[in-house]
């Protein structure tokens, strides 16, 4: 239902975010709509992009979704920002799929779109992608869970996002292979859209990325299974409430936990012996070359090389691996995201 | 559902029995913890131990005392959909202050139940002076506090919390079995709602203001002052939920508490109260939340994936109110 006053306050905002865009003359105006505003992730994108945008003279603009998964929230400040005169766009899709019509409606009014941190279903919806390989963080936290377990028969939980979220299932699989496990007989890919479970694993559960719900989920993973000696965590927060879990149960220094994020909360897990390893990403990285990208294509005209950009992933780890290249805490304290 | 009005000449505190404590009322709750109970033992060795149900309490422990506020709330035929960003609110306040500010836990602990007390009193200040419906106040009132928690936390988690912030979280042996005094403070607050709700006065007003409100009036209850007075209370109610919730994880988080009013309405449901007010009992709002934490700890013991856990909650929140509703048209 569209009431005359909602259309009036609607006119009126669009107004005005067109009058502060013209006022600001001919500055590049760059957009970033992140997935939510509450994230410490997304806040840490955001002050990336706002610290290269006031470096190379452009002008952002923000926005968010209302809470992972809010696809209208995200269609709705793509054409807030086409109408406050963004060339570039720089979103990270909630839903990969449900937004790629708005995408193609703003790419046809010459705005340039990239995608940061998930991709679009089809990946080619986008002008380009900055983002980390979720898939291979997996991996790497995987394969450095092998090598320090050596022999001994594992017995997995994994503290998962929730269902049918793509990052989730990514970096859920990637672990997996990374461990060396089969599926049905078959090696574990990035191709695969649902998550792995049986075999190693004996408990799987979502935890939301939340530290409560983490720690819900891993005390009664514990209960199930007492003897579960390797935990994967989808995040650091859900990383810290399954070590909650197992440090009531007197259980933390027989399990090993490793998890994915590398925020600098996550990093000091790591240097404390909470967590064995965490997968480094960079949400700054991402942003900051979003705004450069933007910023490039108002004033030359020319659109960022297409395709996927892997933005990096590093494995922190307090103790190396054989064979597992990572990088030590005071590396990945000097290029932590958050607090 | 139909409930008899107090009859205008009957003294508000000789109402009927089932209007004062309906202890018929917790029976479906109490079946139906115990039918889980009997079939999760039968599914799972580990089930039936009193550790694990030490877990179960500790797990519900801060869902359990929201929805005491919950349950008062709703009695008087309301519903508070911001009490879990109430509680965040609450949670963030208390660990800012203490960690951030250097200020003393207990004064930052005070400072953080008065935030959220403060909060339920405004519900009820916009409730009763402006007579706007609950439903829309408390949604409102969700974008508020959540939005406000965010900024004054930027939402950032606070952690490296100084003990008295984790005393409820710490725990005490009992035979082989370990609780935490959360756990303890959660069933003493319910044995006090409960005995205010039947022993007192002001208590039962409360099922009269929710069985009809203008026949309370007439009868000369304070009908707006009890109202106000049971979202102050309410308020409070998610404050200590904070307490209990900031020990059991070691943080303050903003995030927390999105989806844990429409928890705490599920074991007020759950536990026979009727969302049309007047009508429940305290204790089955604790059997309520009980159930629903025994079914996510036996369906996890189960094996059960998280998605069909979704779906087995669902069905049980319908059935509960349908069998509820059944045997009343029966009766």
């Amino acid at each position: 239902m569209r009431t005359p006053s909602k259309i009036v306050t609607a006119s009126l905002a669009a107004a005005t975010v067109l009058g502060l865009a013209l006022a600001q003359g001919n500055q590049p105006v760059v957009g970033l709509i992140t997935k939510t505003d509450t994230n410490p992730f997304f806040v840490k994108m955001k002050e990336g992009a706002q610290q290269q945008a006031s470096k190379l003279g452009a002008r952002l603009l923000t926005a968010a979704g209302k809470s992972d998964g809010d696809n209208a929230g995200q269609v709705a400040a793509i054409e807030n920002m086409v109408g406050a005169g963004a060339k570039t766009i720089l979103i990270t899709p909630s839903d990969a799929r449900a937004i790629v019509p708005a995408i193609q409606k703003a790419r046809a009014q010459g705005v340039q779109v990239i995608a940061l941190d998930s991709p679009t279903d089809p990946p080619s919806a986008v002008d380009a992608l900055f983002a980390t390989n979720n898939f291979q963080a997996g991996v790497l936290i995987g394969r450095y869970a092998k090598a320090m377990m050596g022999s001994k028969p594992l017995k997995v939980a994994t503290i998962d996002l929730f269902p049918g979220a793509a990052v989730g299932v990514l970096r859920h699989n990637g672990f997996l292979a990374g461990l060396g496990v089969k599926n049905n007989g078959q090696a574990i890919t990035d191709k695969l859209t649902t998550q792995v479970s049986g075999g190693v694993v004996v408990c799987s559960q979502d935890g939301f990325g939340d530290q409560a719900k983490g720690q819900t989920a891993m005390e009664n993973c514990l209960q199930k299974n007492p003897d579960i000696n390797l935990v994967y965590t989808i995040n650091e927060p859900s990383g810290y409430g399954a070590y909650q879990a197992l440090k009531n149960a007197g259980k933390e220094k027989d399990v090993m936990i490793v998890s994915v994020d590398g925020g600098c909360n996550g990093v000091r897990g790591v240097q404390s012996g909470v967590f064995a390893a965490t997968s480094q990403q960079y949400p700054l990285k991402m942003a900051a070359m979003g705004v450069e990208a933007g910023v490039q294509y108002a004033k030359t005209g020319k659109k960022v090389k297409s395709g996927y950009t892997d933005t990096g992933v590093t494995l922190i780890a307090a103790k190396a691996a054989p064979g597992v290249p990572s990088r030590n805490v005071q590396y990945g304290l000097a290029n932590c995201w958050g607090k | 559902m139909t409930t008899t009005p107090p009859s205008l000449t009957k003294a508000p505190d000789r109402l009927t029995l089932r209007e004062r404590m309906p202890s018929v009322a917790i029976l479906g709750p109490l079946i139906a913890l115990a039918l889980a109970i009997i079939f999760f033992s039968t599914q799972s060795d580990r089930f039936l131990s009193a550790q694990n149900f030490s877990l179960i309490f500790q797990q519900v422990s801060y869902v359990a005392v929201l929805a005491i506020g919950q349950t008062l709330i709703i009695l008087t035929a309301g519903i508070d959909l911001a009490a879990g960003v109430i509680m965040a609110l609450g949670g963030v306040v208390m660990t800012r202050l203490a960690v951030n500010s250097g200020l003393n836990p207990y004064l930052s602990i005070g400072l953080g139940l008065f935030a959220t007390t403060f909060v339920g009193w405004l519900n009820g200040l916009l409730i009763t002076r402006l007579r706007l419906p609950p439903f829309i106040v408390t949604l409102g009132m969700y974008g508020i506090v959540f939005g406000a928690t965010q900024v004054y936390s930027r939402s950032e988690t606070v952690s490296n919390l100084p003990d008295p912030l984790n005393f409820f979280g710490s725990t005490f042996r009992v035979g082989a079995t370990t609780w935490t005094y959360g756990t303890v403070l959660m069933l003493l607050l319910y044995l006090l709602t409960h005995l205010i709700l039947t022993q007192t006065g002001p208590g039962r007003h409360l099922y009269a203001v929710g069985n009809n409100p203008e026949a309370a009036r007439l009868t000369g209850i304070p009908t707006n002052r009890v109202i106000l007075l049971v979202y102050t209370l309410a308020g409070l109610t998610y404050g200590i939920a904070a307490l209990l919730l900031t020990a059991r994880t070691g943080v303050g988080d903003p995030n927390a508490g999105q989806t844990e009013a429409l928890a705490s309405i599920t074991a007020v449901v759950l536990g026979g109260t009727s969302l049309f007010g007047g009508r429940g009992a305290i204790v089955g709002t604790l059997l309520g939340a009980l159930i629903v934490g025994v079914f996510t700890n036996g369906l996890t013991l189960m094996g059960v994936p998280s998605v069909y856990q979704y779906i087995i909650t669902g069905v049980l929140t319908i059935l509960a109110v349908a069998v509820d509703q059944l045997s009343r048209k029966k009766a």
